[in-house]
This record gives C-alpha cells, structure tokens and sequence, in this order.
C-alpha cells in the first residue's frame, strides 16, 4: 500500500533520515520505534509531505506521493495525527473536526463521518462545543485522532499518540487505535513506548540515529536484543 | 434629562455609531495579518482608492448608489487580491520588515499615483444626508447609515468564518499554519481569498466613509493609523480584541471631545492608546496562550 524506498530527509544542513526503505501492507498495523531523535517524527512529515526528502521515493496505491502537492496528500488517503497532536487551540472541537473533513470529496459524507467519529469517541460529543485547547491531554489526542479519520483516510500516521499521557488514557488511547485498525484502517504508528507498542501492531522497524536498524515481526522485536541496545543507545 | 445629559448621550451614540465603522476597517487589516501574518500598511490607500471609485461612478458616472457601492467592493477586492499576488506572495519567505517596507512602499505608490490622476483637489458625492433629531439629540442620518451597513458587513463575515469551510480555515490557518496542508488546505488559495475579504471589507468602508468625508490623495492618512492602532490594541489578528477595542477608541473621541474640541478627543484616545501599551502591550483580549 505505501512504499519508500531510500528515503533522505533533513532539515537545512541537518540530515535526519538516510536511506530509509520501509514498506506497509494494506490492513496492516506497523510500528516504528526507536529511541528520541532517531528520525520519527521525520519519518511521518515526510509521508504525510509537510517535508520533502532529498532522495527516494514514496509511493502510496501507485501513486507518486513526491509528485503530489502535499495539501493533495491527503486526498490520496493518508491522515497524519500529528505530534504534539496540534489542534487547533481556540477552535471548538467541532470546527476541529470539520478542518478534518475540509476535502471537498469529504463534504457531502460530513454527518456520517461525525457520527462515526463521535461513536468512537463519545466523549467528544459531549466536549464538541468546547474549545479544543481546554481539554486534557487525553481528549486532545482523542481529539486529534478523530480530526484525522474525518477525512476517511485508508491509511492513519500516528505520531507519539501516547506522549504525555497518563497509563490509564494510554491504554486507553492504544486500544482505541486497535479498533480503528479493526475498522479496515491501515495504521503505521511512530512510538517511543515500546513494550506497549509492540503488543498492538503487526510488525515493527527500529529507527535508530536516521536509518532502519532492525525490522521484523512484533512477537520477535518484544525480546529480541536490538531493542534493548536501541535504547540503552550502546 | 438636563441639557449636558443630553450631550452626553449624544456623544455616546456617536461614539457608538463610530466604533462600529471603525470596527469594520479594523476587522479587514485584522483579518488580513490573522491568517497571512502582513500587515498591509497601504490598507486606508485601498479604502482612498474606493472611495475615488465611488466619487467617480456615482458623481460622473451616475451610476445608482447601490450598484455603485458593489462595484467598488469588487474593485477594492480585486486590488487586495493583486496586492497579494504582485508584492506580499513573493516576499512571504522573507523578512517580516521587508514585508512591512513593501507595502509602506505601495502606500506612496498609491498616494502619487491617486496625485496625478485625481489631482489634490477635495471631492466628494455632493449628497447632503439628513440629521435627524430624536429627543433632542442630532443624529447624523450618514452615520447611522455607514453603522448600519458596517454591523450588516461585520455580520456577514462572522457568518462565512463560522459557517462554511473555507471560513473555517481561515480561522484554522491564524492558529497553526503549518498544518493546514494536512488538512487538504492549499494554504495559497486561502490566502487569496482572505485577500479578496479584506479588500472587499476596505472597499466597503469606502462606500460608508465617503459619505461622510471629502476624498483626496491623502485621506488615507486619517484612517489608517487609527486603524492599525485599533488592531494592535485588540491584539493583532485577535477579531474579537479589534471589535472591542473600536468601539472603546471611538466613545473616547467622541466623548473626550465633548469636553473640549473635537480634536482633543483623538489626544485622549491616542494617550490610552499608549498607556495601554504599557499596561497589557498584548492587547486588550489576549490570548491566554
């Protein structure tokens, strides 16, 4: 479904990513994790096109996703849940959610796409006329993922969706993700919380100072070694 | 009511009937700085520009006063739209001054411009509005006019940024830029369009000023410091500061200058200002961030 295939990125000067290849099955849930700065984040902007790479390619369904402009990105089917969620603070969480589905392909699905949205996530029925940025980090990422599927996408790019959230919404947050995968929607997820991570997703690629150091199924990467030495950084 | 009463009570409807014009000219500069992050420093040259076009499609052309107020509101749009595409869209990489300089550039560009093709001579409709007297108040008829089309115009701008998509982006775009493009926002084409909307809104002013005022090359000059003033009080980008600051900026001219003369009234209303730099320098309405 989505493909890159040696993918370099950076910022100015600063390279970030080098020769990353990595590929996601349609229905597919993958994770990518690996330690702070390792390239993650960069990672998603670079699918979701807020960056473009120096080198590679991405394609999604045949598409040439470099020869998209990146605000047609998603029309393609790729919703990005960015980090640090990036609501929009002063907008009720309604109008949050209609940015979501702000594609004219989106528009005329609008109310079932609310219901679905608020379905998954009643407590944002009862929040929609609160202002985003007064929520808790919970109903924020809640937020934020739901501003995400409001577009239909096929294929969900989660960013840290567990940052800086207590154990409990964090569980919470992961299950909720497993039933939106469980919906059809193929997820590729950038994680720093490892152990919970790998429980929820297929298969998992370690993303260690730029480039993939280890792939493989999540059953294996729970108590292989490379992790634990991704992370101790030796 | 003794007789001071009454002036009193009149100089706040006037200040009320003020606040809401100058909340229509603050609401387009507001608008255009919220989402493309310039300020446009040649706003009241546009709003010169409209009022010469009203000048000449009502006086020469004598056109009907309606048709001749939606002409100019599409030209002034169109001329924000060509401001944008011709100087801010190409320096919005750059540095916010050069920005600032450029359009300071337009201001005298236009001012020139206006010299030479209008001369300097003062012009205006030649309609005399009625005054009303209402309980022995005198009410300018012009005035109630230009706040009446200005509430109608503020109106339909709240309507469109609360209702529809495109609004709704706008609003979006003034709190995170960046990620608009994951929205399906071509960021450009909102630019464009929130160009067209404040140049509209100028052209509008225009349309209700010219009413009231004699236009000339330079007539610019006596609304946009005040503007800009109203929107850095409310907050810059902030609409609803920009409203309510209007309306406080115009019942201390109207006010203030019933004490003394007139003139006295925007010494007062430009000494707040600055005192209120000091005290909340973020605007009246800030954001808590």
């Amino acid at each position: 479904m989505l493909e890159l295939t040696r993918v370099r990125a950076g910022y100015g000067s600063f390279q970030a990513l080098f020769d990353v290849s990595l590929e996601v099955r349609r229905g597919e849930a993958v994770g990518v994790i690996g330690p702070n700065g390792a390239g993650k984040t960069t990672l998603m902007r670079v699918i979701s096109g807020l960056i473009r790479p120096t080198a590679g390619s991405i394609v999604m369904e045949r598409v040439d996703l470099l020869a998209t402009p990146p605000h047609r990105i998603v029309e393609i089917g790729i919703a990005h849940v960015p980090e640090s969620r990036r609501l929009f603070p002063r907008m009720t969480v309604e109008d949050n959610l209609k940015m979501g589905g702000f594609l004219p392909a989106a528009r005329p699905k609008a109310r079932r796409r609310f219901d679905f949205v608020y379905e998954l996530f009643p407590l944002l029925r009862e929040r929609r006329r609160q202002l985003a940025g007064s929520m808790s980090g919970g109903e924020q990422q809640m937020c934020a993922i739901g501003r995400a599927l409001m577009s239909e996408p096929k294929l969900l790019l989660l960013d840290e969706p567990s940052a800086g959230l207590a154990p409990v919404v964090v569980d919470l947050v992961f299950a909720l993700v497993q039933r939106i995968r469980a919906g059809g929607v193929t997820v590729l997820i950038v994680e720093q919380n490892v152990q919970q991570v790998l429980r929820i997703v297929d298969r998992a690629y370690v993303l260690k100072a730029g480039s993939i150091r280890a792939a493989g199924a999540a059953a294996e990467l729970r108590d292989s070694a490379i992790i634990r030495e991704a992370y101790l950084g030796v | 009511m003794g007789i001071f009463d009454v002036y009193l009570l009149e100089a706040l409807i006037n200040g009320v009937l003020l606040g809401g014009v100058l909340a229509l000219l603050s609401l387009g500069l507001n608008l255009v700085f919220g989402v493309i992050d310039v300020v446009w420093i040649c706003y009241a040259e546009l709003i010169m520009l409209g009022m010469y076009a009203m000048y000449f499609l009502s006086r020469v052309y004598h056109a009907p006063m309606v048709l001749a107020a939606a002409i100019c509101i599409v030209t002034v749009g169109v001329l924000g739209v060509l401001l944008h595409v011709v100087v801010i869209a190409p320096l919005l990489g750059a540095a916010p001054i050069n920005q600032l300089l450029a359009t300071g550039g337009v201001l005298f560009f236009l001012q020139s411009a206006a010299t030479i093709l209008f001369g300097i001579e003062f012009k205006n409709l030649g309609v005399r509005l009625p005054v009303l007297k209402v309980a022995g108040m005198f009410i300018s008829y012009a005035r109630l006019l230009a706040f009446g089309a200005a509430l109608i115009g503020m109106v339909l701008v709240y309507l469109f940024l609360r209702r529809t998509y495109t609004g709704t982006a706008i609003r979006a775009i003034a709190q995170d830029r960046q990620i608009m493009t994951l929205m399906g926002v071509d960021s450009r084409r909102i630019y464009v369009i929130t160009s067209a909307l404040g140049g509209g809104l100028a052209g509008l002013a225009a349309c209700l000023l010219v009413l009231q005022y004699d236009v000339h090359p330079f007539v610019g000059l006596s609304f946009g410091p005040i503007t800009f003033l109203i929107c850095v009080l409310g907050g810059l980008g902030n609409f609803g500061g920009g409203f309510v600051a209007a309306f406080v900026f115009a019942e201390i001219i109207s006010v203030g200058g019933l004490y003394l003369d007139l003139e006295w009234g925007y010494v007062f209303a430009f000494a707040f200002f600055i005192a209120m730099m000091f005290v909340r320098p973020q605007g009246l309405l800030a954001r808590r961030s």
